[in-house]
């Protein structure tokens, strides 16, 4: 599964037991909104998620990539404690320090078919750096 | 994965010498075909975890190993903490105290097979499964510690089963030296509506009738027989014990340096096990280990409401229940001098041979029942502990198949409604909120567990005692 605007993108790549995330963009920001996307769509679809509720979340890591695994495990809490699903995130990185706005709505097992919750985002697989292209890309393998 | 640099000790046991920072061999205990399965990363996997510190005797894969997360799914490891051993958060993964139980019903197959249906529907509305279920118990701080120091005997005090019970699950049902002050905040609240739900995944509810028995006197001992019925539980410790993983995790991996401990991988988060950090995780891991023991406790007991009103006749007493994510502080007879040991099982079940004294009387002279979980299509098993494990593995066997097809390529290839219609043809019952999740867990995308189960019977890992095949399955 996988979605893509010009400039930004995210997708799911395999793991033998479990499933990688992988956002991309033009700044850090944005790939880390992508992989947030993309770990929601392990879950369902995120076309299906209306955004009517708004959770803020900061976090605050010794390194980029361990800021990636802070802020999708953030993301977990929220899904889990709030029993939500969200649909649209909006980053701000300044330095290593994140900020942001988490958009989405409490799960409607109906309409959106949740397959599975995520247990936790792990250091398998995890990167954040750019290509070649000198676009960034945020990944890591989420426990299901 | 590649087999060349293996030395093959029998049909079922090969031996990578230690090169380069390994400390120790890896022993893998699987036929040729399964390693040759095992995809490459398994392997290294199994070699990081051979150069950890204070690791003894051998790295060892089970039959069933596979790509996991710093350990290999299927890996065993002991460490000795006066030899700078470690605990690592990772060796023991999110899902802590993840695990099998199996429940006798005293029925036979003939008996379900006319309300099969109404059974199906009865216990996928009590159960509660799935993202987004909730439990109908909710426990206030206060409970909720004592739920992390008690495990199971805490549930059967407050009404959810017996007494008898509790001799049939490990450690008696509760897990000596859990420490819930170290278990956070944030663990206690994803745990605060999560008591007695099944999850999600490959964790399932099903009623199972056996097939065939391998080994009749251990059956028989079991009360178990061909026709019969038993219901098997598969789940962990819920968002409580992936949550102790998270935070942990994150901790040990960032102070590995501080511990002068060269991580291969930051997934094998690890410290001393005499380490201010190791001794907190040791207390928090032990309540999460509680916290699964008393999940597992609780969904008994709403498996057995859901039977008697179903079939009245029916009686639920405990077969066994078994964990297979954990360290476990062990003594163990290595180089004939009996030693205190921190045994990891990430995806493997412990399996304690005839006459060790963990093991209630009833059982004592059969060994443990090892459990090993199936998925909706595929069969389950139960094994039995044996001496030679005790040798082989530090009295450690095989979990379940493991996967041959990651969850990605698994919802391309199959649809779930249609897996749900096939396997209702050949009498197997699905219920689940997800058919997505179905496809994802379709019984194609996981290794055959026979292979898995030959291995370890032969090499004398568990012996054969029955084969279960499902008739209901409430997927989570």
């Amino acid at each position: 599964m996988s979605y893509s605007l010009p400039m930004s993108s995210w997708e799911h790549f395999p793991h033998e037991a479990d499933i990688g995330v992988r956002g991309r963009g033009e700044t850090l920001d944005i790939a880390f909104e992508q992989a947030a996307l993309g770990l929601t769509a392990v879950v369902t679809d995120p076309d299906l998620v209306r955004n009517d509720e708004q959770v803020a979340i900061t976090c605050e890591a010794p390194s980029l990539d361990v800021l990636l695994v802070d802020w999708l495990n953030a993301l977990i809490y929220e899904m889990t404690t709030r029993s939500m699903l969200f649909g649209r995130f909006e980053v701000n990185i300044d330095g290593l320090r994140l900020s942001a706005k988490a958009e989405g709505e409490h799960v409607d097992r109906q309409r959106h078919e949740p397959v599975v919750e995520p247990k936790g985002a792990t250091f398998t697989e995890l990167r954040v750096s750019r290509d070649e292209e000198g676009q960034w890309v945020a990944q890591c393998v989420v426990d299901v | 994965m590649d087999i060349t640099p293996l030395q093959q000790i029998s049909e079922d046991q090969w031996r990578l010498p230690p090169t380069g920072k390994m400390r120790v061999p890896v022993i893998f205990y699987a036929d040729r075909a399964l390693i040759e399965g095992m995809d490459d990363k398994a392997g290294d996997q199994a070699t990081n975890v051979a150069t950890l510190p204070g690791i003894v005797k051998a790295s060892y894969v089970m039959p069933d190993g596979h790509w996991g997360y710093g350990f290999p799914i299927g890996g065993v490891a002991a460490f000795d903490a006066a030899e700078g051993g470690v605990v690592s958060a990772g060796g023991v993964g999110f899902d802590i105290s993840c695990g099998v139980r199996c429940l006798l019903t005293g029925l036979r197959a003939s008996d379900v097979e006319p309300v099969k249906e109404q059974l199906a529907d009865a216990l996928f509305a009590r159960i509660p499964a799935g993202v987004g279920s909730t439990g109908q118990i909710h426990l206030d701080d206060a409970e909720l510690t004592a739920m992390l120091s008690g495990g199971a005997r805490w549930a059967v005090d407050r009404g959810w089963g017996s007494r008898e019970d509790l001799d049939r699950i490990e450690e008696h049902g509760s897990m000596h030296g859990a420490e819930p002050q170290h278990v956070s905040q944030k663990a206690r609240h994803r745990q605060r509506n999560e008591m007695g739900t099944l999850g999600s995944g490959n964790h399932y509810l099903e009623v199972q009738r056996v097939v065939e028995v391998f080994d009749p006197h251990i059956a028989y001992q079991l009360s178990i027989a061909e026709g019969d019925v038993v219901v098997s539980i598969h789940c962990g410790s819920r968002g409580l014990g992936h949550q102790i993983g998270t935070e942990y995790l994150r901790e040990m991996a960032i102070a590995a340096a501080e511990h002068g401990i060269e991580l291969p991988d930051r997934e094998l988060a690890c410290a001393p096990l005499r380490s201010e950090v190791g001794r907190r995780y040791l207390g928090a891991m032990r309540a999460g280990i509680n916290c699964a023991l008393a999940n597992r406790q609780i969904l008994t007991h709403l498996t057995r409401e859901v039977f008697s009103d179903v079939l009245p006749q029916a009686e639920l007493p405990l077969l066994y229940d078994v964990s297979h994510n954990t360290c476990k502080e062990e003594e163990h007879i290595v180089d004939g001098v009996p030693r205190r040991l921190f045994i990891h099982r990430k995806g493997a079940t412990r399996a304690f041979g005839p006459g060790h004294p963990e093991l209630p009387e009833q059982l004592r002279d059969l060994g443990q029942p090892v459990l090993i979980g199936g998925s909706m299509g595929t069969e389950s098993w139960v094994l039995a502990g044996t001496a030679e494990g005790m040798a082989l593995s530090f009295g450690s066997a095989c979990h379940g198949a493991g996967r041959r097809m990651s969850r990605h390529r698994a919802k391309k290839q199959w649809r779930g409604s249609k897996l749900i219609k096939n396997l209702a043809h050949r009498g197997i019952i699905v219920r689940s909120v997800s058919m997505r999740g179905v496809a994802e867990e379709a019984p194609g995308a996981y290794k055959d567990v026979r292979a898995v189960v030959d291995s370890a019977d032969r090499v004398g890992l568990a012996r054969k005692v029955a084969r279960l095949e499902p008739m209901v399955c409430i997927k989570g």
